[in-house]
């Protein structure tokens, strides 16, 4: 699928650009583009270093041990394919509790390390596991408590009541969550009555 | 409570840095170095991430850039209208998961136009705070470990991305028309 989306939107692009008679769009996109990808990895060393270096202390601390404790049913019940008390827990549960704070940036590196404890567990490595979709699910849609950056915009904006969103916003994010949670269960479901199938 | 969540969102950081440290130093933890042996995992996973970084964000330029982006989003309208979902805010909702900076741009652009407190405005404002963008975590997760096959992750993803946008729509109805 994602094959098909990245071959389709290049060659949409393309087209549209050439009936529009504007082809040179297309270079400058690409080149301009890719240089940003670069720049944006660039700008996530200095945070993922710090993070990942913090979380090595919480860990040998044993302070992300507790914390995986007090979680532990939530997160066995979400991810039944993972020990306990599995180094990736950690790693999921720091970056769960980032994203529903509004902290950005500091859920990515605990992201990537947890998908770096996933993969260890994973058999097919060129493949996502199971808990890999699970963990995706919950983290593109992850409940949001404060959405920081777009409160910053409306006060910029001159709004009365900048927070006003907040409710609306956990709304929105709670539903979307309860949707990923249900629809990776079903897909997952799905792909090992396929599986067992063949 | 909002005021009990800024306080909590600007205190975490500080917090952390003071409580881990501290009490990992009790602990008889070798705080710096400990810290220095987790950075270094840093800068390896941020520079395995590019080649697929390059790659999503070559497509989706060329996406956006071309105009292909805007005739996609009008030919969805009439279908999205159909859920309540306001013409205007369209392109901003099409661009969400496949790109952070350029949704928040629309975003941005949709609250100065239309006032911060007007309809759009809140819309606009609940739908960039309750998703996230799909392509780019989806991206730099699993290309972090080199997973190429994401199965059925992608779905999931824009399944939650419509069900928020669809869930703001209700919600601005609701409480702020």
């Amino acid at each position: 699928m994602l094959n098909a989306i990245w071959l389709g939107m290049i060659l949409l692009g393309i087209a549209v650009a050439a009936m529009n008679g504007r082809i040179e769009v297309v270079t400058e996109a690409t080149l301009s583009s890719a240089r940003q990808a670069v720049e944006v990895c660039f700008e996530l060393v200095g945070i993922m270093a710090f993070w990942l270096g913090l979380l090595k202390i919480a860990e040998k601390a044993g302070l992300v041990q507790f914390l995986a404790k007090l979680v532990r049913p939530f997160m066995v019940w979400l991810f039944p394919s993972i020990p306990a008390d599995h180094p990736a827990m950690g790693a999921m549960i720091m970056n769960i509790t980032a994203n529903i704070l509004g902290l950005g940036n500091a859920a990515t590196p605990f992201g990537l390390k947890a998908m770096q404890e996933l993969q260890v567990l994973n058999r097919h490595s060129e493949e996502a596991s199971d808990a890999m979709c699970t963990f995706l699910a919950l983290n593109t849609s992850c409940l949001t408590l404060l959405p920081a950056t777009i409160i910053g915009v409306r006060a910029a904006a001159g709004s009365i009541a900048p927070t006003q969103i907040v409710g609306t916003t956990i709304f929105a994010t709670a539903c979307s969550m309860m949707v990923a949670i249900i629809a990776d269960y079903i897909f997952r479901q799905l792909h090992r009555f396929i599986r067992s199938g063949r | 409570m909002v005021e009990i969540l800024e306080t909590v969102s600007r205190w975490a950081i500080p917090a952390l840095l003071l409580t881990i440290p501290v009490y990992a130093c009790f602990r008889g933890v070798p705080v710096y170095e400990t810290f220095v042996e987790g950075a270094e995992e840093g800068f390896q996973t941020a520079v395995r991430i590019i080649p697929y970084l390059v790659g999503m964000f070559v497509a989706i330029g060329i996406f956006r850039a071309s105009g292909a982006m805007a005739l996609v989003s009008g030919m969805m309208q009439p279908l999205m209208s159909g859920l309540g979902v306001p013409a205007e805010v369209l392109p901003m909702a099409v661009m969400r998961p496949l790109s952070g900076s350029a949704a928040l741009g629309l975003a941005t652009e949709l609250i100065n136009h239309y006032g911060p407190d007007s309809f759009i405005g809140r819309l606009a404002s609940t739908m960039q705070g309750s998703t996230d963008t799909t392509f780019f975590i989806l991206t730099i997760y699993f290309g972090s470990v080199g997973v190429r096959q994401v199965r059925y992750a992608l779905t999931v993803g824009l399944l939650a991305d419509v069900t928020s946008l669809i869930a703001s729509v209700y919600i601005c109805n609701q409480l702020f028309r």
